[in-house]
């Protein structure tokens, strides 16, 4: 990750495939995590749990997710932001019928990744474009699907205009509540850490080697034995089980409502945006991008404000969510074309520099 | 049966500007191997940019010819800025370039659009349905047919009988054995965006006619992708029958079945059509099967 691994020698092959492969990086991710859960709730204030660090945290599993499809499994999807919705609505309405929190926020990625599954199932047969398309479908259905669905149930009352929007009450684990911005982000935060640890041992499991066989070269990794189909499958279910997850929290903590329009295929193309710019298959990237992805637009909405207010010009939303559009369609482009490879890579390269530093000779 | 036939010509009608904008698409596709997200974007501000002309009085020719013109402009800065340095780049990265593009071209509009707020396009097409034999039928429509066979016609011609088209098919075959015998793929690239550039054009000027320039030109775009996948992304047969195929389906969906389930089947049917050809025929209609090796 973050550490240098010069002076670091092998000599098993355990040491090799270790969970934490420098001596560093144990110290390093020890330091990462005291940060997320001591420094921050101390420094940070309520604007920034609930604009910045919490849809961070949130966004960050499902990004996790996607990537392990798309980074490490080779399959493009555009349906996320429809398996998201789908987790969500699916614990909100669990809660609402009196199933536990936790249980409910499993339920809905389960409830995600049966339905990812089925949208995978054309991944036995095409792939590449094709299949990017196929999984396009899902973004459209999906929301229909739930808008017809949801209305019957969920107790009349709770479901308000047109039936396909949800709030979920309010929340208790065990009997305690959660109310303030700080215990939603724990929870988030729990669920991150658990389920980016999952994915990196995933990633050093026969599963992850054979998904970034599939991502590869899918003929030669068929020809080796592996039963492809299995494990795209595979990394259907378990990456929509992340968008779930995710899904689920957006919907307790952050939307506080389920609502089929905030789940549109912007929300899968922003995932898309997240995981490229990041890195495909990097874990580290992922955190990048999902940082880059969010923080851009507060920034430039900051900015313009500040610039119009200075000006003296008063900046509309309609300005602003333009020349947002803008720049942000030029930052994507610019990134691609500078580093097609991503943040991940960029920090590679730093890190590269860095390696034999002051003495690169 | 009178209500079938309406829905059904009202489908194919609506069909051929699917087919046209899945045309643009498919001739980037063959080319270059790019999807191109862009080209919601390109009709939402080819047909943006003609209205605002028409509206700082230009007469509706000159406009038309002048949108042209930036659309031809625009796709040299693509090949320059864009796709020439993302050469050999995996798919995902040429996905998510357009897709920034998209975005880019969105802001523009969005942008524009504070500043005159022109929503209509008025290029002197009657609004009053005609009447055939009971059936109700914009004109907007037929002129949209018209100008889509039109179109049609003439890319045709260009990839039969020019040394363009022959070009163009040679690269779609084999990049690397094109250019090992002399084909500009830069020159192609300018050629095929140009060309998917007034195409977008045309479709902007027809879809901003019968309904508003506005976002949902953008997402109704969208939906040529389904065209394009189910006619196969490589070919031009598969993106007309695609197209009226989508164009009935849906129409003919929406008519019957939106009032037993409450409407919208519309937004996702070309999706589904798409998902079950898929299944029987993993390339589409028309396209050409991939076969890989180790």
């Amino acid at each position: 990750m973050i550490n240098r691994e010069c002076g670091v020698y092998k000599t098993t092959y355990q040491s090799d495939m270790a969970f934490f492969r420098v001596p560093l990086a144990r110290s390093t991710i020890i330091v990462v995590l005291v940060l997320a859960a001591i420094v921050i709730p101390f420094v940070a204030t309520d604007y920034w749990f609930g604009a910045i660090i919490l849809p961070f945290v949130i966004f960050s599993i499902a990004a996790i997710g996607l990537n392990l499809l798309t980074g490490y499994c080779g399959q493009i999807s555009l349906g996320h932001g429809a398996f998201i919705a789908v987790g969500g609505y699916t614990a909100a309405i669990a809660y609402i019928q009196g199933v536990p929190f936790l249980l409910s926020v499993f339920l809905g990625g389960l409830n995600s990744a049966l339905i990812g599954l089925l949208f995978g199932i054309p991944s036995a047969r095409i792939k590449g474009l094709y299949l990017a398309m196929a999984t396009l479908a899902a973004q459209f259905a999906l929301p229909w699907v739930i808008s017809r669905v949801v209305p019957f149930l969920v107790p009349t009352g709770l479901a308000v205009a047109g039936g396909d929007t949800v709030y979920p009450p309010a929340i208790y684990i065990f009997g305690w509540q959660v109310e303030t911005w700080l215990d939603r982000y724990f929870i988030s935060l729990a669920f991150l850490v658990l389920l980016t640890i999952f994915s990196m041992n995933l990633m050093r499991s026969r599963v992850g080697r054979a998904w970034i066989a599939i991502r590869d070269h899918d003929v030669a990794a068929s020809i080796l034995g592996l039963d492809i189909t299995h494990y795209k499958l595979l990394a259907f279910a378990i990456s929509s089980f992340y968008a779930g997850i995710a899904g689920a929290l957006l919907v307790f903590f952050y939307f506080r409502i389920a609502h089929v329009n905030e789940f549109d295929l912007g929300l899968s193309i922003r995932l898309l945006a997240m995981i490229i710019i990041g890195g495909l298959g990097s874990i580290l990237g992922n955190f990048f991008g999902v940082a880059f992805i969010l923080l851009l637009p507060i920034f430039l909405n900051r900015l313009l404000t500040t610039v119009g207010e200075a000006a003296g010009i008063y900046v509309s939303t309609g300005i602003t969510s333009g020349v947002e559009s803008l720049i942000f369609g030029t930052l994507i482009i610019i990134f691609l074309v500078v580093e097609p490879l991503g943040m991940a890579k960029l920090w590679e390269n730093i890190k590269d520099y860095f390696r034999l530093w002051p003495f690169s000779y | 049966m009178e209500f079938f036939f309406e829905l059904f010509v009202n489908g194919l009608l609506t069909g051929t500007l699917y087919a046209l904008v899945a045309l643009g698409l498919v001739l980037v596709y063959k080319a270059s191997e790019v999807l191109n997200f862009a080209q919601g974007a390109m009709v939402l501000i080819a047909g943006f940019m003609v209205a605002v002309l028409i509206y700082l009085g230009i007469p509706a020719l000159a406009a038309v010819v002048l949108g042209a013109a930036v659309m031809i402009g625009m796709s040299f800065a693509v090949e320059r800025l864009v796709l020439r340095p993302l050469v050999a780049q995996p798919i995902i990265s040429l996905i998510m370039v357009t897709l920034g593009l998209g975005l880019f071209l969105e802001g523009v509009q969005t942008l524009a659009s504070n500043i005159w707020p022109v929503y209509t396009i008025d290029i002197g097409i009657p609004r009053a349905p005609i009447d055939l034999g009971g059936m109700l039928i914009l004109p907007v429509n037929v002129i949209g047919a018209v100008m889509a066979v039109i179109l049609f016609g003439a890319t045709g011609y260009v990839f039969l009988y020019t040394q363009t088209g022959r070009a163009l098919r040679a690269i779609s075959d084999d990049h690397e054995a094109a250019l090992s015998v002399g084909v500009s793929i830069k020159r192609l690239w300018v050629i095929v965006w140009g060309a998917a550039g007034t195409i977008a054009l045309v479709a902007g000027l027809i879809w901003g006619t019968r309904m508003s320039v506005g976002f949902s030109l953008s997402l109704l775009a969208f939906r040529a992708f389904a065209v394009v996948i189910l006619g196969g992304l490589d070919s031009l047969v598969g993106a007309i029958v695609a197209g009226l195929l989508v164009g009935a389906a849906e129409n003919l969906v929406a008519g019957y079945v939106d009032p037993i389930v409450g409407g919208g089947t519309k937004e996702f049917f070309p999706y589904l059509l798409m998902l079950i050809v898929l299944w029987v025929r993993p390339y589409g209609l028309f396209g050409r099967e991939i076969i890989e090796r180790v």
